[in-house]
Formats: C-alpha cells, sequence, structure tokens
C-alpha cells in the first residue's frame, strides 16, 4: 500500500530568530543554583586543603571525617585507624580530607538533583524550559564520561557509610571537652542537624526508592517493601530541598568547628 | 468587564512567516483559546488553530505562550496583565503546517517503536486480576493526553534536531516505563530503552516535568526510575549477576 | 483540476473514536485491508472527554447485577423505545468487550480482589461502571489506538511495513460517500475525503463503509460537544440512501459548567453524583426529591437520610434522586431554575465539599477537580459547583440492522457508536455510550469484514469524484459571501433557542423556518485564505451537513407529539403509548428532509417476561400488552 504524497505538506520548523519568547525571569533560578553551587565548591576547596581547624574535642568536620591519616588528631581518628598515613607532595602533607572527599563529592555529582542543578546552571543545557541552549552538539549521558553518571547507586552505598560515620560523630559529641558522656552543646546540636540532614538527603535518593521497592512488579507481593518504597517516595519528593539544606548544613557544620577550632568563638555548652 | 487586549500571533507556513499582531476584546473569565477563536471568527477565518474539548483533556491545543509551551484551553486571560502584549507561537520542535498548527506525526513514528503489551501465554481476557496498589504507577502515566508539550520542550532534541533519530522523548520513554511496571507485561524493554529510544538522551533536567498539563511526575516517576532499572539490566554488575541467578534457579 | 490521489482499502472507517477503531481492528483481524479517516488527531475523538466509566454487568462488585438487569435498566433508561434487540446484544457483550480492553493493556481500577472496579451511574441499578477515576474514555481511546499500533507492529514483523493492513489517516475529513450500480446491487464504491493539513483532496476506492463519526451536538449553543460534532455521518448516510431514526431525541447532560461564559457547556461528569454529590437550590434545598416521576417512585429514595444510607448500604436502601436518568434531572434543573431559584449564573448549586473529604474528592475526581481549578477558579473541595443542562449526546442516529449494523437500504454502509441510532431509545444511560462502541464496533467492523469477503474493491466514478471536488472548492472562488463561522453561531442560537430542552410547535416551526433561511445563506458563503490547514473553509464544509442533520431534529421533534427522554413538548406534556410504537425516520428528498412513521418491533416474550406487567403497563398499550400474553384488567 502506498504511503500518501499529498498529507502534511513537508515543512520546517517555525523560525523565530530568537533563543526565547520567554517574558519571565527564568533566568533567575540557574543563576541563583550557579552562585551557590559555586559558593560551596569554592567553600569546600579552600577548607579540603587547609588541613587545619577541623576537630576540637568532641566536635569533627564532616568534611575531614573520618580522618584517616597518620597526621589526624588523636580524637579525630575513627578508633586511631589511620590507613593511609602520611602524604607529601612537594613538602606538603596532604589534607586527610582529600583522601576521603571523593565520595560524598562523587555522591552528589552524580545525584540525579545536582545533574539537573549544574546540567542547567553551569553547562546550559537547558538554561531554563524552552530557552535554548548554546551548545551545537549534544549526546546527553550516553557516552563517555557522562555514561559514568549510572554508577550512582554505588555512591549511595557509599554515602550510606559516610552517613553512619557521621551519626558516630553526632553521638560522640554529646560529650565534654574532656569526654564525659550526657553533655550537649551547640556543637552537638550542630552535628546532630548534619547527620539528620544527611540520612534524609540519602534515604530519598532515587537509586535508593529504586534499590527498596522501585524495581519491583508486583508491590502486592512484597509488602514490605512496598511499605519502605512508600516511605521513601514521600521523601524522595523533596529530595531537592534535603540536597540543599543538607548542602549548606555540611558547610555551616564545618566553618563552625572552624571557628570553635581556631578559637574564635567558644563551643557553648547547654548542659 | 471586558477590555481590548494586543495579541502577537505567529503567521505563517513552511517555516516562512511572522508574528502578526490582532487587538481583540477579552471578556471575564476567558482564555487564551477563547480569544484566538474571536480573533478568527471576525478578523482572520482562515487562521489555523487546532483544539477539540477546550477543557484540558484532549491535548490539542498545544503552544507557546508567550514562550512557554501550553495548552491554550488552560491559559487563562487573567493571568496576563491587561496592556501585556500576548505572543503566541507554534510548538517550536515540529514542523508548521500552518500559523500555530504543527505536524506532530513524530511523536506517533516513535511511539510505534516501543513493543505493544505483552500479556501472559494462555491468560484469557476476564482471568486478569491486578491489585489497585500494582496498577498506580502506570495508571499515573495512563494519565497522559498526548499534548506533547514534553516532547516539544525537551531539549535533547528541541534544540537539537539531530538528535531526532536517536532519541524518542520523554512520553515516549514514559510509555516503555508504563510496560515496565504493568504487572501483567512479560517483555523487557529496558534495553530497547537504552540503545534503541534512547534513554540516555535525558540528562533529567526536568522540563518535560515542568510543562506537563496532567502534572505527571515524568522525570522523578518514570524517567529516573527507567534509567535505574536500566542500571540494573545493563552497568550494575551485582542486579545484573542477581537476575541471572534467579532466572537459573526458577527456571529449574 | 489534478485528481485526487487514490488509495484501495477492503473497508473505509470514518471516524477514529471508540466505535471506530473497534471496528478497524475487527476488520483487521479478520485479516482485511482497511483505512481508518480522523477528522481530528489520532487519539484526539471525542471518546476521550468520556469520563465516567463504561457499563458493563459484570458483577464485580454486586453479584446480582447480570445482562438481564443491565438489559431492563436501558429499557427503562430509554423509556422502552429501544430498539430491543440491540439492547440484549449490548448487555449480553459489553463485558466480554471490556476484558478484551483489559487483554490490549487497560489498567481500570481495581476491586480488593483483583477485579476491575465497578461505580454507580444514574439508571443503573447496581454499581456497573469500569473505569479509571474520570477518565475512563481516555483509558479506552489509548488502549484501542495502541491496540492499533500493536497490529501494526504485527504487519511490520510480517510484511516490513506498519501500514500494510491498517493506516490511520489523521486530520482527513471525509466529505462523499460514493455508490455505483443500480437498484438491488446499487453499492459503495469509494469515499471522497480531504486531508485538513494541506487542503487536498483524496479518494478511497473501498466496497464497504463504516460510519462511527459521533454526534452532532455541536449545533446547539450550550454543548459539551467539540467542533467535530456537525453530524457528518448522519448526513453522509442520508446522502447515500440511508435514513435516521428518532432524531428529536437529543440528550441535555443536566451538569454542564454554566461559569465563566468560555466553557459555559464543559461537562461535569455524572459520577459526581454518584460518588455523593447532592443537588441544591438557591435555597439550599435538594430539590430533586420533588421531581421523582411516577414511574420511578418505587425505585428512589424519598427522605434525605435513605438516600445517604444508600452510598454505604445499597442493599436495603433506595438509592438518591440525584441519580434518576438525565432527562428528569435537566429537566428538574431547568424548572427550578425557570423558578427563580437558581444560582447566581443560572445554574443550580452542585456540592462534593460538604460530602467527601478533600483528598477523596481530589482521588476519586482528579480530573473534575482540575478541570474547576483551572477553567472557573473553583475548588470543589471547598466550594459548591454551579452546573446547569448542557447538549450532551443524540439517542437517534443512522437506522441500522441491529445484529450487523448495516445501514438500511444502503448496500456496503455500516454504521456505529454515537452516529448509529436505536440502542437508547429515548434517553441514554450515563456509561450505555462507551459499551455501545465496543459491542457495536466490534459488530460493524465482522460484518463489514464479512460483506466484502470475494468482493473486489469498488471504484469511485470519476465524473462524480470531479463534481464533488469543484463543489467543495466553489467557496474559494466567490468574489464576497456570507462567513461560515456566523452561520454556524446562528445556526446554535436557532437549535438552543427553538430546539432546546423544552419545546413547543410554534418555536419549532420557526426554528424550520430559520433553518431554511441558513440554507439559503450558506450556499453563499464565501472562504478567505488558501486551502491549507483553513478551518474557516473546514467549517463551510461541515456546515452543509449540519444543516441537513438540525432540519432531521427540527421537524422529528415536531411531529413527535408526546414528551419523552430527551424529548419534551410543553404542548404535549405526557408519555403516550401509542407513539411509544412509533420511529421517526428522517430521510432526505432532493434538498429537504421528510419524515415518516415507521413501526417499533415490539420485544419477544423472553425479553418481556424481565418486566412484570404493572411495569409494561406504564409503557405500553393494551393491544401490545395482550400480544406478550398479558392479563391486562379492563380500565
Ligand atoms: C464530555 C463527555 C463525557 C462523556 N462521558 C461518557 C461516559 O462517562 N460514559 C459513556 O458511556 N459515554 C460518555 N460520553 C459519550 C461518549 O463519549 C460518546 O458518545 C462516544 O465517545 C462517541 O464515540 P464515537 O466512537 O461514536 O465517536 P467519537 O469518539 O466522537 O469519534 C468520532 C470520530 O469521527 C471522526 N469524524 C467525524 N466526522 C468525520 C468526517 N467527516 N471525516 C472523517 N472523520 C470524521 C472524528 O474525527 C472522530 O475521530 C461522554 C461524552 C462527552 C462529550
Ligand atoms: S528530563 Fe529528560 S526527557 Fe525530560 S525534558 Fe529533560 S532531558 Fe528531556
Ligand atoms: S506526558 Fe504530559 S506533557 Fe507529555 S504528552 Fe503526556 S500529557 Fe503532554
Ligand atoms: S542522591 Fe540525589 S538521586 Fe541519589
Ligand atoms: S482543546 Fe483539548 S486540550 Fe485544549
Amino acid at each position: 500500500m502506498s504511503t500518501s504524497v499529498t498529507g502534511i505538506p513537508q515543512g520546517t520548523r517555525a523560525q523565530l530568530g530568537v533563543k526565547t519568547l520567554r517574558t519571565d525571569r527564568w533566568w533567575l533560578q540557574p543563576l541563583v543554583t550557579f552562585l551557590a553551587l559555586l559558593a560551596f565548591v569554592i567553600y569546600a576547596t579552600w577548607r579540603a586543603f587547609e588541613n587545619e581547624y577541623y576537630f576540637s574535642e568532641p566536635l569533627i568536620s564532616p568534611l575531614y571525617s573520618p580522618c584517616l591519616s597518620t597526621s589526624c588528631p588523636e580524637g579525630a581518628t575513627l578508633f586511631g585507624w589511620t590507613p593511609f598515613g602520611d602524604w607529601y607532595l612537594g613538602g606538603l602533607a596532604i589534607s586527610p580530607a582529600l583522601f576521603i572527599l571523593i565520595f560524598p563529592l562523587g555522591f552528589r555529582m552524580t545525584c540525579y538533583y545536582y545533574r539537573k542543578a549544574y546540567y542547567r546552571a553551569f553547562w546550559q543545557s537547558p538554561p531554563a524550559c524552552a530557552v535554548a541552549e548554546p551548545h551545537r552538539k549534544y549526546t546527553g549521558e550516553t557516552r563517555f564520561p557522562l555514561i559514568i553518571q549510572n554508577s550512582h547507586r554505588y555512591f549511595f552505598y557509599m554515602g550510606l557509610i559516610f552517613n553512619v560515620i557521621l551519626t558516630y560523630d553526632a553521638i560522640i559529641a554529646f560529650r565534654n571537652a574532656q569526654g564525659e558522656w550526657g553533655h550537649v552543646s551547640i556543637g552537638t546540636l550542630i552535628l546532630v542537624a548534619n547527620a539528620t540532614f544527611l540520612w534524609l538527603y540519602s534515604l530519598s535518593c532515587h537509586s535508593c526508592r529504586n534499590t527498596f521497592g522501585g524495581r519491583l512488579k508486583h508491590f502486592s507481593q512484597h509488602p514490605v517493601r512496598y511499605w519502605m518504597w512508600s516511605k521513601i517516595s514521600i521523601l524522595n519528593h523533596s529530595h531537592m530541598r534535603y540536597a540543599w539544606i543538607s548542602l549548606i548544613i555540611v558547610a555551616g557544620t564545618d566553618f563552625y568547628v572552624r571557628e570553635v577550632a581556631a578559637g574564635a568563638i567558644p563551643n557553648l555548652y547547654l548542659f | 468587564m471586558s477590555y481590548m487586549a494586543k495579541f502577537r500571533l505567529w503567521r505563517g507556513d513552511n517555516g516562512s512567516g511572522e508574528l502578526t499582531d490582532y487587538d481583540v476584546e477579552v471578556n471575564e473569565g476567558e482564555v487564551v483559546l477563547d480569544v484566538l477563536h474571536r480573533i478568527q471568527a471576525t478578523q482572520a477565518n482562515d487562521l489555523a488553530i487546532r483544539w477539540n474539548c477546550k477543557a484540558g483533556k484532549c491535548g490539542s491545543c498545544s503552544a507557546e505562550v508567550n514562550g512557554r509551551p501550553r495548552l491554550m484551553c488552560l491559559t487563562r486571560m487573567n493571568t496576563f496583565e491587561e496592556d501585556e502584549v500576548v505572543t503566541v507561537t507554534p510548538l517550536r520542535t515540529f514542523p508548521v503546517i500552518r500559523d500555530l498548527v504543527t505536524d506532530v506525526s513524530f511523536n506517533y513514528e516513535k511511539a510505534r517503536e516501543v513493543p505493544a503489551f505483552s500479556p501472559p501465554e494462555g491468560l484469557e481476557p476476564g482471568d486478569y486480576r491486578m491489585q489497585q496498589v500494582d496498577v498506580q504507577r502506570s495508571q499515573e502515566f495512563r494519565k497522559c493526553i498526548e499534548c506533547f508539550l514534553c516532547q516539544n520542550t525537551c531539549h535533547a532534541i528541541r534544540d537539537h534536531e539531530e538528535n531526532e533519530k536517536a532519541f524518542a522523548g520523554p512520553r515516549v520513554l514514559m510509555r516503555v516505563a508504563e510496560l515496565d511496571m504493568h504487572p501483567l507485561d512479560t517483555k523487557d524493554r529496558r534495553e530497547i530503552a537504552q540503545d534503541e529510544l534512547g534513554l540516555g538522551y535525558c540528562n533529567i533536567t526536568k522540563c518535560c516535568t515542568e510543562v506537563c498539563p496532567e502534572h505527571i511526575q515524568i522525570t522523578d516517576n518514570a524517567l529516573i526510575p527507567m534509567k535505574e532499572r536500566v542500571v540494573d539490566k545493563k552497568y550494575d554488575p551485582i542486579t545484573w549477576l542477581g537476575s541471572k541467578i534467579r532466572t537459573r534457579s526458577s527456571s529449574k | 483540476m489534478p485528481t485526487p490521489e487514490r488509495f484501495s482499502y477492503d473497508v473505509v472507517v470514518i471516524g477514529a473514536g471508540g466505535a471506530g477503531l473497534r471496528a478497524a481492528i475487527a476488520v483487521r483481524e479478520a485479516g482485511k485491508s482497511v483505512a481508518v479517516l480522523s477528522k481530528s488527531l489520532f487519539g484526539k475523538a471525542h471518546t476521550v472527554m468520556a469520563e465516567g466509566g463504561i457499563a458493563a454487568s459484570m458483577a464485580n462488585v454486586n453479584p446480582n447485577d447480570g445482562w438481564k438487569v443491565h438489559f431492563c435498566d436501558t429499557m427503562r433508561g430509554g423509556k422502552f423505545l429501544n430498539h430491543y434487540r440491540m439492547a440484549e446484544l449490548h448487555a449480553q457483550e459489553a463485558p466480554q468487550r471490556v476484558w478484551e480492553l483489559e487483554s490490549w493493556g487497560a489498567l481500570f481500577d481495581r476491586t480488593k480482589d483483583g477485579k476491575i472496579s465497578q461505580r454507580n451511574f444514574g439508571g443503573h441499578e447496581y454499581p456497573r461502571l469500569a473505569h479509571v477515576g474520570d477518565r475512563t474514555g481516555l483509558e479506552m481511546i489509548r488502549t484501542l489506538q495502541q491496540r492499533v499500533v500493536a497490529l501494526q507492529q504485527q504487519d511490520k514483523a510480517e510484511f516490513g511495513d506498519y501500514e500494510a493492513r491498517i493506516k490511520v489517516f489523521a486530520e482527513c475529513s471525509a466529505s462523499d460517500i460514493f455508490m455505483s450500480g443500480d437498484g438491488d446491487s446499487r453499492t459503495v464504491s469509494g469515499v471522497l475525503a480531504y486531508w485538513r493539513p494541506s487542503g487536498q483532496f483524496i479518494t478511497f476506492d473501498t466496497s464497504a463503509v463504516v460510519i462511527a463519526t459521533g454526534g452532532i451536538g455541536k449545533s446547539f449553543k450550550v454543548t459539551s460537544n467539540s467542533w467535530e460534532y456537525t453530524g457528518d455521518g448522519h448526513a453522509l448516510a442520508m446522502l447515500a440512501g440511508g435514513s435516521l431514526v428518532n432524531m428529536e431525541f437529543v440528550q441535555f447532560h443536566p451538569t454542564g459548567m454554566v461559569w465563566p461564559p468560555s466553557v459555559k457547556g464543559i461537562l461535569v461528569t455524572e459520577s459526581v453524583r454518584g460518588d455523593g454529590g447532592v443537588l441544591t437550590n438557591s435555597e439550599g434545598r435538594r430539590f430533586m426529591f420533588d421531581y421523582i416521576p411516577e414511574v420511578f417512585k418505587d425505585k428512589y429514595a424519598t427522605t434525605e437520610e435513605e438516600a445517604d444510607r444508600w452510598y454505604t448500604d445499597p442493599d436495603n436502601n433506595k438509592r438518591p434522586p440525584e441519580l434518576l436518568p438525565r432527562d428528569e434531572v435537566a429537566r428538574a434543573i431547568n424548572a427550578e431554575v425557570k423558578a427563580g431559584r437558581g444560582s447566581p449564573h443560572g445554574g443550580v448549586f452542585l456540592d462534593v465539599s460538604k460530602r467527601l473529604p478533600a483528598d477523596v474528592i481530589k482521588a476519586k475526581l482528579p480530573s473534575m477537580w482540575h478541570q474547576f481549578k483551572e477553567l472557573a477558579d473553583v475548588d470543589i473541595t471547598l466550594e459548591p459547583m454551579e452546573v446547569g443542562p448542557t447538549c450532551h449526546y443524540v439517542m437517534g442516529g443512522v437506522e441500522v440492522d441491529p445484529d450487523t449494523e448495516a445501514v438500511a437500504g444502503v448496500n456496503g454502509v455500516f454504521c456505529a457508536g454515537e452516529a448509529a441510532g436505536g440502542l437508547h431509545g429515548s434517553n441514554r444511560l450515563g456509561g450505555n455510550s462507551l459499551s455501545d462502541l465496543l459491542v457495536f464496533g466490534k459488530r460493524a467492523g465482522d460484518a463489514a469484514a464479512d460483506f466484502v469477503e470475494g468482493r473486489t474493491p469498488g471504484a469511485a466514478p470519476e465524473a462524480e469524484i470531479d463534481a464533488a471536488v469543484e463543489r467543495w472548492l466553489a467557496p474559494f472562488d466567490v468574489p464576497a459571501g456570507e462567513n461560515p463561522y456566523t452561520i454556524q453561531h446562528d445556526l446554535q442560537q436557532v437549535m438552543n433557542d427553538l430546539v432546546g430542552i423544552i419545546r413547543t410547535e410554534s418555536e419549532m416551526e420557526e426554528a424550520l423556518r430559520q433553518i431554511d433561511a441558513l440554507k439559503e445563506r450558506a450556499r453563499h458563503i464565501k472562504v478567505e485564505g488558501g486551502r491549507e490547514y483553513n478551518p474557516g473553509w473546514h467549517m463551510a464544509i461541515d456546515l452543509q451537513k449540519q444543516l441537513i442533520v438540525s432540519e432531521c431534529i427540527a421537524r422529528s421533534a415536531l411531529t413527535r407529539q408526546e414528551s419523552r427522554g430527551g424529548h419534551t413538548r410543553d404542548d404535549f406534556p405526557g408519555m403516550d403509548p401509542e407513539w411509544r410504537k412509533v420511529n421517526l425516520i428522517c430521510r432526505l428528498d432532493g434538498d429537504s428532509v421528510k419524515v415518516t412513521r415507521q413501526a417499533l418491533p415490539l420485544m419477544h416474550e423472553e425479553l418481556a417476561s424481565l418486566f412484570d406487567t404493572g411495569e409494561l403497563s406504564k409503557y405500553m398499550t393494551r393491544e401490545e400488552l395482550t400480544a406478550l400474553g398479558r392479563e391486562v384488567a379492563q380500565a
């Protein structure tokens, strides 16, 4: 049977000649995202290289935990475990943060939400919906290097280990500087908040959702996993929010610990 | 409570055309489609618009209003200032037939590439049993009214016509997810999704979700879960191994 | 003038709604080739808008249901004017047709034990409507659309071409059906159509056509129907020599939106009432209790308490009068508004907000919530809706054979769906249309495939093609003339004001005079612009059909001197058993419409035994009752 030649006139797209006809402030959101992420990256980089002021009994900065180098102060290490020894580059000790940050960094870099955020804000692909992107070619996440984004779930697993460690850090913060239990300081509260939001961020992760139930075909045959999936789905709805809150809290926690460790402010005890 | 509004409509065909100005009366409670109908009935009898239900149910009246992909029948005039110029242009991603009407056959062709629902062999009509919790995920996707706004807005094809071969677009990939989550479907479409329909082109930037008039969580509930399922099958050695062991033991 | 491009198919289906697609699937499954024509895009036909559900007595929710109960409800709803055989087939086959959808991928809402859930609807004794929230039509048309695609994929595997045996011609409107031969052997030979995008004509050589073009509602001003509903199939059937039956029966759905003006007429699904919504007037009174007609007195609750108990305990209570058949509710609303007890914008109130919690409303009626929010800025979980009657459906339609849907007196033309008449009698029950499409769509497709068995496709006659093309293109060439939009607008006003819910002789005579004048004006239409996607031109073509069909409605309405179902005469307010025996048949006689009377076949005893004598005697004459072997007491 022949196909029609007269049906739809062969046309091209409407040529409007402009990047977008949007009249609202579409550029605002990517701009804010850009500035906020950039600020974090600059701060975190500086702090990761600073290699100082990250520990003040009983508080440890989340950027340096677990501290796995020999140079780490005693209370900062995880049960005295220092598998990395000390590394030097051109006479300078390599900051212990650099050994571990790759994991949280990888977790967030491959996070479905952050991907959206930086693809839009940094790579402008696209800057906003119905606004043309500047690139001539686009292959998305089909090839190297971006195909690596598919490893996100492994970073998620690692993230869980970090969450356990940072939770442990928060628990041991229920001590005073002399190591006695049962005390709560502003630092304790901050570390607890930090751990809480990291959990919320991780548990609301899309890979988490898939792992605990999303990949099932029949929820009705797996009531427990369905229950978990439902709860994770509720959290997942706010994944973006948790991503931002936890990011800001991590930076804030680090800053607080730094100021305390540097002696700029005291770590006030509530009791 | 009527007033005269300024409308600017794209008029033309086959890619050549221009924005044309109209002054037109607008009454209380009207939507953009009403105003275009008034222009059509009084000033431009041959103005091409596509519409059917006028109630956001059929997905015919997709266009771009002040640059934003929308259903014209659901775009209320009271969302604009009275002195604001309202610019209406055709969907940018599809070839123009005339004025505000585009050739959306791309979407139908792509839909044909998704292997159809395949129920278990020997299951007779009338004997289907499914639980509500098992159908509700796919039901969300079946709310789709095929307005193709998501297809139009997805930058992977909107800004890159050359990807039209490799990438089927969010609506079509959502259909894959729908079937993959259908409790009685027996086919595995994960490889097709990635290798033939181009799921990897999606960089989850969520514009499809942003424009969907049915408020379907396309990215969060269809595309990302589908990406995860593809990882299960293609990229994750552990789940891959797990599925091998499981099929081996269940085939015994 | 270039000759139109030509195609050849075993069967041409005009219409890609539920009926058309189901017919096309049947033809293709019988191994024949089929073209499906549609004025709009694939998957956008009116069927997509249906909300409430598909009626089928699967007895998933109430085990007492069965085809016989469904049959009785349908006959009652139609006030016994239905063609009994169609009602019988419809009730018997609907469950199978719904289950079949499921095997093609449809996902209906479920019961606890995993079956298809069924909901209550006006006029149905038991919960009977298979549904998906309030977007059932969408589910249905998408499933059929995807079934067509599945068949195309099979053909691709077998023949290397998706469209080897089934092809959808979207935005391609049929304008003429050609007949060839003489006398009894006069048979379909082709169809002429035009592509809306390009404005080019194409012809189909074929020997069987299935008309599935839907309804006529666009001839009324306040309507839930879209621009497509211009009665094309009705007119095409008449022009081919067929007839229409009982066109006076037009259903005004009781609940359309009334405000804002631009959405006036858009439907508010009956499930709002099925799920607990109540109708109140400006005094806050649930007025439907005042309007329960005699024939339904023992089937509906008479107190609010009993009505409310019914939602949770339907076996021991009678249903609320809000769920009376549509004609009753529409008339009641009309009367309340006339009596000055209407809402601010000329309707009445429909309220679920005080009856159900907000999250339940959003789960059960998601698209209604959406629709009021987006179109009227009303949150139905907080405030009542304002509703009033809107033209919704035509019960009358093309006269067909009940078993094969063959159009009476025309070889090779079949008709199904809203375009066909007979099944619904004088009033259609909600949910009975979608099942109608499936049951009779399939039957029409099967019969068309049978009909072409052993025939070579006809050949559309050249001379007639050229003449038709010339006629349709003429409005481009006149230097000046009428604006098609204005004519359509005027027609809608005439039908609305003079042939609306309540009718009288003098008004309808006036309507016929005005329709004559409009016909004259329509001969002088001027179309602006070119042929590519020109809605003004499309309207000019549609108008010719609309005018024929509108005349049929007005003439039949004038002829039938009684009130029944979707036909209410102010001057003849009662139902008359003598008129129940009569079908009004419209045929074309040259340029105008002739109405004749024809006997409605009497149902056979086995079916009649499903009703008790008391009920039958409300509708039937003594002679009929005697013919059915019933003892009737002397009046
Ligand atoms: C808002 C709304 C809600 C409804 N809800 C329900 C419900 O809950 N339950 C129920 O049972 N019923 C319901 N109905 C009624 C039901 O939806 C319709 O009666 C039914 O869908 C008609 O189906 P159809 O297949 O006959 O025609 P349609 O679905 O209308 O299809 C007609 C087709 O014919 C095509 N066509 C027309 N003329 C031509 C031509 N000249 N050339 C080519 N193609 C042509 C059109 O393009 C279209 O594809 C509802 C109706 C409306 C409007
Ligand atoms: S989320 Fe993916 S599919 Fe959706 S618009 Fe963005 S890139 Fe396209
Ligand atoms: S998914 Fe949403 S935006 Fe995309 S076609 Fe369907 S309804 Fe339209
Ligand atoms: S952490 Fe964001 S999706 Fe996994
Ligand atoms: S006209 Fe149907 S969605 Fe707008």
